[in-house]
């Protein structure tokens, strides 16, 4: 379990860093947590030729508000997601979620900007940033650019990103304060991919939902913002026939594939159960 | 495929010393903690980030060894399994609860299991079991049923904290 050989760098700067990406070309890729690629390059599944360390870049790191906005910045790992004020008090659900992402020392590793950037179908973070309506910001040898959450995912580690670009940060408008959330994973074990999950924000008012956004995690080769379900609850009081209607909604864009978690039947019930009972909880949560 | 990479001077404080070797970026920490540095005691279990066997502490984060390049850790930190025991050499209070609890049986996950509590209980002195169980959820254990495990790390913190430890009824 040796990795190919390769050449370590370690930039002090994103400039730096891009700088080496455009030097370096295809054979150079960036390193963030490396729990995804560490494991790959063991595997000899990937082969880089050139590690570029992004952790002596110290403008990456960090988790700020920008007035309505939480800003965290690419190398932010899921560890110091979970010790953040900014997050415990603005969006919750990134803790509750963090949580569930494979195990300590994992999560002391692993940088929400790698799990978003990846592309993995099985990474939590992005359906959250989807349902979240989050901005990615890249910065390239054109300079900065922006890419919605919900645009960027193109297929199965297929993203927006273009060769010789950083993800530099995530830019996440706070929910509507007394907002309610929940993330709901099933998984085999600890430290597993979701079989499926389901994430859900939302607002009531007088037992009444007044807006609900949901996103679905490893339910396709992307991740999914459900839209139309979170409609279906919106002017009721979730009740059975409510919760059904978003299930049955969700059910209906996804195609997870039949993999050791179970056929695509199997996950696309599970799923639809992930979306009840994260509706039903994170209706319990809002105020 | 690339011809050899150059080897890298590599420097960094190993259980409180200073330690310095030349290494391949490629070699994993755990190999060179294992193989230039002669401290076997971390364990190499799965390879596959899975079993945490690997464990060391890392400038103040348990990382499992096998996941992290040694260039990476250039300038850090590291306290390993043989960095746990007092400095008069006696058991430390994670040692003793281990002992005391019957903590193992074959041994080998428990360098991994020991540091990673030492790192859990510093950031959480006083852990309930449900904590216990999740702080080392990344560390696997195939012959104690993990119960002799969480009492051991519940005679630890009772330790340190200077209370009496008490066994929960079965």
């Amino acid at each position: 379990m040796i990795p190919g050989p390769f050449t370590y760098h370690r930039p002090g700067s994103v400039a730096d860093a891009l700088k080496l990406l455009a030097e370096l070309g295809d054979e150079a890729r960036p390193l963030a947590g490396g729990h995804s690629l560490i494991p790959m390059m063991k595997l000899r599944l990937a082969s880089p030729e050139h590690l570029i360390d992004l952790h002596g870049i110290t403008a990456l790191k960090g988790v700020v508000r920008e007035g309505d906005r939480v800003v965290v910045r690419a190398m932010t790992t899921q560890h110091e997601l979970l010790g953040s004020d900014v997050i415990a008090s603005i969006l919750p659900i990134l803790k509750e979620t963090s949580l569930l992402i494979a195990d300590p020392q994992i999560r002391y590793c692993g940088t929400l900007g790698g799990n978003v950037a990846n592309g993995d179908p099985g990474n939590d973070m992005p359906a959250l940033m989807q349902l979240l309506n989050a901005d990615f910001l890249i910065e390239g040898p054109d300079g900065q650019r922006t890419v919605a959450a919900r645009d960027f995912y193109q297929g199965a580690y297929f993203t927006a990103l273009e060769p010789g670009e950083i993800l530099t940060a995530i830019s996440i408008p706070g929910p509507a304060s007394g907002h309610g959330y929940a993330y709901e994973k099933l998984k085999r074990k600890v430290g597993d991919y979701a079989t499926a999950a389901a994430g859900v924000v939302m607002t009531m008012e007088g037992g009444i939902v007044t807006s609900c956004s949901i996103g679905l995690t490893n339910l396709a080769d992307t991740p999914l913002w459900a839209q139309e379900a979170g409609e279906a609850v919106v002017g009721t009081s979730l009740d059975d026939a409510a919760l059904k209607r978003a299930a049955d909604a969700a059910i209906a864009i996804m195609s997870p594939a039949a993999d050791g978690r179970g056929p695509v039947e199997y996950r696309k019930h599970v799923g639809g159960i992930m979306v009840q009972r994260a509706l039903k909880r994170a209706a319990a949560r809002a105020a | 495929m690339a011809t050899q990479a150059k080897k890298t001077q590599v420097s960094m404080k190993v259980n409180g010393v200073e330690v310095e070797g030349l290494v391949e970026p490629r070699t994993l920490l755990v190999h060179f903690i294992r193989e230039n540095l002669q401290l076997t005691g971390t364990h190499i279990g799965c390879e596959t980030t899975h079993c945490g066997a690997c464990t060391v502490d890392l400038d103040g984060r348990s990382v499992k060894s096998c996941t992290v390049f040694a260039v990476q850790a250039d300038g850090s930190e590291i306290i390993t399994i043989e960095g746990i025991a007092n400095a008069d050499g006696t058991l430390s209070a994670l040692q003793e609860g281990f002992r005391m609890m019957h903590g193992l049986q074959c041994g080998f996950c428990t360098p991994g299991m020991i540091t990673r509590a030492h790192r859990l209980l510093q950031e959480n002195p006083n852990p309930s079991e449900e904590e216990i169980r999740f702080g080392i959820a990344g560390n696997l254990c195939r012959c104690t049923g993990y119960q002799n495990i969480v009492k051991a790390i519940q005679y630890a913190a009772a330790k340190i904290n200077g209370t009496e430890y008490q066994e929960a009824a079965e």
